[in-house]
């Protein structure tokens, strides 16, 4: 079916500027996903996948500036040792990056490899991306992996001694980047991956992800603080049997980001949380998009958001849980709540269920409060503050999710960049 | 210490009085009662003594020790040295009952111009103070009153005072929903705050509370004024007639 004709102009202006890197093992699937993008189009404000979130910003040719921000916190995970591989607008730095050399896995980058014919990556790249094209499309994923700059390719093959930090610098006030990466665990393998850093003025990221049989993977990341960066992120994660995968995502600031995380559970009793908590003031449009999919017996999914907003920020939640024909046992949970700090602020959801099986137990909510006044009185009677008492029991409020980081150390790194915007308003 | 001289109060969403001209004087050192059939306006006095909002004061005062309570905040009023203890005591998942303990004591040391209490001391002295009321480690862990029961929450409470080591007390139907041996644990706490400096009003519909708080004063409240004061004697006489005959020989 043709484009209509406004969408396929807009596309044609994003792709102008952008050059697909020739050559190599990478070539080929980026030239499917051109294709798939060129069938599809860029978003427009009719679609209903982006009907709370306006697309604009992330299609126009050019990407909208960001200043910068003076990072006054210490570095985040700073107390966690890691391998760091640093980004800067989305170019490598080797100066300011670890030695790749890790035991238990092996890290290339993207670009360093497009040389070769042959690569591991071939059986992935694209791959998860695509499967996760139906049954709703993603187009920026589809961008993404045709025209990504770098990114980094990570093979577990057993359990690395200390997590891998993809760190993402912003220097540019006009920059617009697209990395993607993509992580294989063999079965048996562990890691933990954290990702921090606004990265760009606008940043399109895409992290395909297969997990073996029993491999485990923990995925924290933070998304930076500048106020103006855009991003639109994808997470393409395929499970195989008893694996896991974990993620969490800080979102403190920024104008405009969609993270859209896509899960598939295609081995029996695997288990996939997803979890994110985001804090908005003022000019603040944060959207989580996740699509988890059960096709396999046994299966455990668990969603779980917290918004807090204020000052007119706006949240966006669109959740669903699909449990195919046969995927019975299915344990599928998913919440999402916002705390409006005020009456100016906006939380948008649409949660979703779709099953086919007959003994499965799902379960989803989705909430918009206020701070409880009777509990906000009962800790000022004690002696607490009002503000002290409100950034107490908002903190509370994003408790829940939060508690989804299963390392204490980093949890604890996390709470303290929440206290520390809360801080700031106080 | 406690000086309330005809306070009148009214709700604020609507047209009705609540307190009608309340005057109640505590001294340091002393345990006054309030006792009085429902809705007669007692725990309505708690509330506007602490602060809570959804009441007008239409007249009257209220002071501590020569502070303008009415004026203050309620964080405000308990850095004075107001605390009191929750009829029903709120619930507050996510927000762990050291953490809040903690943030409480030294949120009303900074008030007062004092140094906070580091977290060894700090630990060190709730540790001592749990056991009295036989309240384990693992409850001081859990979200804030979260699965507590009516016994736990109401020992909690008593915990926070001891903590806070406030001047004037008040206890709202601090029996309500305890069984006989948590009733005895909680006066006992009670008791052990009893002090020359520190005053101690409890609100109760019972006399069988005040056979383990021995009381110096009794008031009778109804329809929003107390109408009659006496020694503990008055709370037997509650007990054994009833406020019938009161209230008649009141009218």
């Amino acid at each position: 079916m043709a484009l209509p004709q406004r969408k396929q102009s807009a596309t044609e202006a994003r792709l102008a500027g952008l050059v697909l890197p020739a050559g190599g093992w990478s070539e080929p699937p980026r030239r499917e996903a051109l294709d798939r993008l060129a069938a599809m189009g860029l978003p427009d404000r009719r679609d209903e996948y982006w009907r709370f979130t306006r697309p604009d910003t992330l299609v126009q040719p050019e990407a909208p500036s960001a200043r910068l921000m003076a990072d006054d916190e210490a570095p985040l995970f700073g107390q966690t040792e890691r391998l760091r591989i640093v980004f800067v607008d989305g170019v490598f730095d080797a100066a300011a990056s670890d030695d790749l050399a890790l035991e238990g896995v092996s890290i290339e980058r993207l670009a360093e490899t497009a040389g070769k014919d042959i690569h591991w990556a071939r059986d992935l790249y694209g791959v998860l991306e695509a499967r996760g094209q139906t049954p709703v499309q993603r187009p920026f994923a589809a961008l993404n992996t045709a025209f990504a700059s770098d990114g980094v390719l990570i093979h577990v093959t057993g359990r690395p001694s200390k997590p891998i930090n993809l760190v993402y610098v912003h220097e540019s006030e006009t920059s617009d980047v697209i990395l993607h990466h993509v992580v294989k665990v063999d079965a048996g393998g562990e890691a933990t991956i954290l990702e921090n850093g606004p990265a760009a003025a606008r940043f399109n990221k895409c992290m395909e992800v297969d997990i073996a049989d029993t491999g485990k993977l923990h995925l924290v990341r933070a998304q930076g603080r500048d106020h103006d960066r855009r991003a639109a992120t994808h997470v393409f994660a395929r499970l195989g049997a008893e694996s896991v995968f974990k993620s969490f995502t800080l979102s403190v600031n920024g104008v405009l980001t969609r993270n859209e995380v896509v899960v598939e559970l295609t081995g029996d009793d695997a288990i996939a949380h997803v979890a994110g908590a985001c804090v908005g003031d003022g000019d603040f449009h944060h959207d989580d998009t996740v699509f988890v999919t059960h096709d396999a017996v046994g299966c455990e999914s668990r969603q779980v958001f917290k918004k807090v907003l204020r000052n007119g920020a706006v949240g966006v939640f669109q959740g669903k849980i699909l449990v195919k024909p046969g995927a019975q046992k299915t344990d599928g949970y998913q919440i999402s709540q916002s705390l409006l700090l005020d009456e100016d602020s906006q939380f948008l959801a649409k949660p979703e269920l779709e099953i086919y099986a007959d003994d499965v137990a799902c379960s989803h909510g989705s909430t918009s409060g206020a701070i409880d006044e009777t509990a906000l009185f009962y800790l000022r009677s004690r002696g607490v503050p009002h503000t002290e008492a409100t950034n107490l029991l908002t903190l509370a409020f994003l408790a829940e999710a939060v508690a989804e980081i299963e390392d204490a150390d980093l949890a604890a790194d996390i709470v303290a960049r929440l206290e520390g915007w809360l801080a700031r308003r106080s | 210490m406690l000086n309330i001289k005809n306070l009148q109060v009214k709700l604020e969403e609507e047209d009705k009085q609540i307190l009608k001209g309340v005057d109640l004087t505590v001294e340091a050192g002393k345990v006054h009662a309030i006792m009085g059939p429902n809705g007669s306006g007692k725990s309505t006095l708690s509330y506007v003594l602490s602060g809570r909002d959804g009441y007008e004061v239409t007249g009257g005062s209220a002071t501590l020790d020569g502070v303008d309570l009415l004026a203050l905040e309620p964080e405000e009023r308990a850095a004075a040295g107001l605390f009191l203890a929750f009829q029903y005591p709120v619930e507050i998942p996510g927000v762990g009952n050291m953490t809040f303990l903690r943030t409480a004591v030294n949120a009303q040391r900074k008030a007062r111009g004092e140094d906070e209490m580091s977290a060894a001391e700090f630990l060190k002295v709730v540790r001592a103070k749990a056991k009295e009321l036989q309240i384990d480690a693992e409850m001081l862990k859990r979200p804030v009153n979260v699965g507590f029961s009516g016994g736990e929450k109401k020992r909690n409470e008593i915990l926070q005072m001891a903590m806070l080591e406030p001047k004037m007390c008040i206890l709202d139907e601090t029996d309500s929903g305890l069984d006989v041996d948590a009733m005895k644990l909680v006066a006992e706490g009670v008791n052990r705050l009893r002090s020359e400096g520190r005053g101690f009003l409890v609100i109760t519909h019972y006399q069988r509370l005040l056979d383990h708080i021995k009381p110096d004063v009794v008031h009778i409240m109804a329809d929003g004024r107390i109408i009659k004061t006496g020694g503990p004697e008055l709370a037997l006489e509650v007990e054994n007639n009833g406020y019938a005959d009161i209230l008649n020989e009141v009218a």
